[in-house]
């Protein structure tokens, strides 16, 4: 090992907080958090990866604030504080999508601002950040926002590719000659009701291969 | 007239929060296990929203947007504040969502133990933050307009979680596949629900 002396960095415990909400600790299959404005961006690919990049900064870096100011914030008054501090990410954000990549700002229209309500941050927040050191927060904070962002990208890999025949805007269906044989775009599939739908799949799936996801009644 | 109740009836059908902006999912998924508390949540939520949305559209005409400042002196014409929006929004919110709180402690008791964690969490309920972005965007004229846009989308909102409730309600009786129980269900479901919202789109009174 050439990173040695970072070894205790990335010890077990700390990548199981990376990797753990790929797959059994999901944000939104398994935890339900963030579904608010998780299924709206999913039409296509390029909005999607936008927001998953921007709910993955904005969860790691306001997981960190709050994890160094843990011990100073009132109990009492501790959702105030965490909303403050996600709204300044969230404004940060915003700012900066519409000064580089105004045209994907547009389609996210409200979105952006509504990942101040996204479940996923507070959730963490309250779960993580309030109980833990700064370094196993930002951890915390990028692989939940990774799994996040994995979810919205399933989605809208499938939502794109079977909706408009292209991925990330390239004909994809035309260029297999998928029309000439008399296949047809989904339309059903841009409309929002899908996301909803495809969601539910991927948790059909999810779960019959882990069956200890299960809900009991 | 006819033109509020055209944006009363759109928010509730058309533009509906939950199967058309999927917005407020969290507390839609959480909160749908009984028809009882779906209803008080549903209530809160209109309550909340016929409050911050005309709130919060007044901040914006007068306090946020570029210009609005004006009613101050001339000086102040230049200043352009609506990069503060989410951050006095959210204030808003969560200011009117403590007030419901101790009203409903108050007069409620019942209704407050059965909430439990959710009526403080309407602070971060997509639902009502989006409202108000909305409103800010569709750019409504005047504050009559942004209430009854408010309240439309409350309503909405409360059919949608009142709807899967009793569905899910009827749902215990049946035999669901198990990896699709609770969660998956309840997507599918939803997702079936939207596709017949979607009926009503196009409507215009």
């Amino acid at each position: 090992m050439s990173n040695q002396e970072k070894e205790p960095w990335f010890s077990a415990k700390n990548l199981k907080l990376l990797t753990g909400p790929f797959g059994t600790n999901n944000p939104i299959t398994v935890q339900v958090l963030g579904i608010c404005s998780a299924l709206a961006v999913t039409v296509k690919l390029k909005p999607a990866i936008v927001m998953a990049l921007s709910v993955t900064i904005v969860t790691a870096v306001s997981n960190v604030v709050i994890a160094a100011l843990r011990q100073y914030i009132p109990d009492r008054i501790r959702i105030i504080v965490q909303l403050v501090v996600i709204a300044t990410m969230v404004i940060l954000v915003d700012q900066l999508l519409k000064a580089y990549a105004f045209d994907v700002s547009k389609q996210l229209s409200v979105f952006v601002g509504l990942i101040i309500t996204n479940c996923i941050i507070m959730g963490r927040l309250e779960a993580f950040a309030m109980a833990n050191k700064p370094w196993p927060s930002f951890i915390d904070g990028l692989g939940n926002g990774a799994g996040y962002g994995l979810i919205l990208i399933i989605v809208s890999f499938f939502r794109e590719l079977l909706g408009s025949g292209t991925i990330f805007g390239y004909p994809v269906m035309e260029k297999v000659g998928a029309y000439s044989t008399g296949y047809e775009n989904n339309g059903m599939m841009i409309l929002p009701p899908m996301a909803l739908i495809v969601v539910g799949l991927i948790i059909w799936a999810q779960r019959s291969r882990d069956k200890s996801l299960i809900e009991k009644k | 007239m006819e033109n509020l109740l055209n944006i009363f009836v759109k928010s509730i059908f058309v533009d509906n929060m939950v199967f058309a902006f999927f917005l407020g999912m969290c507390s839609y998924l959480a909160v749908s296990k009984t028809v009882k508390t779906a209803v008080g949540l549903g209530v809160a939520v209109v309550f909340v929203l016929l409050i911050t949305v005309p709130v919060d559209f007044l901040i914006e005409k007068y306090v946020l947007k570029k210009g609005a400042l004006v009613w101050l002196g001339d000086g102040f014409s230049g200043v352009d504040l609506s990069f503060l929006t989410f951050m006095v929004f959210i204030a808003v919110i969560a200011a009117m969502t403590q007030l419901v709180e101790m009203v409903v402690e108050k007069y409620s008791p019942a209704l407050y133990n059965s909430l439990g964690i959710f009526l403080p969490l309407i602070a971060v309920n997509c639902a009502i933050l989006g409202a108000s972005l909305f409103m800010q965007e569709r750019e409504y004229e005047n504050v009559l307009e942004a209430t009854v846009f408010g309240v439309g989308s409350g309503v909405g909102w409360m059919l949608a979680i009142v709807s899967i409730a009793a569905i899910r309600e009827k749902l215990r009786y049946s035999n669901v596949p198990d990896p699709l129980k609770g969660l998956g269900i309840t997507f599918i479901l939803t997702g079936l629900m939207a596709i017949a919202f979607m009926g009503f789109m196009g409507i215009k009174l």
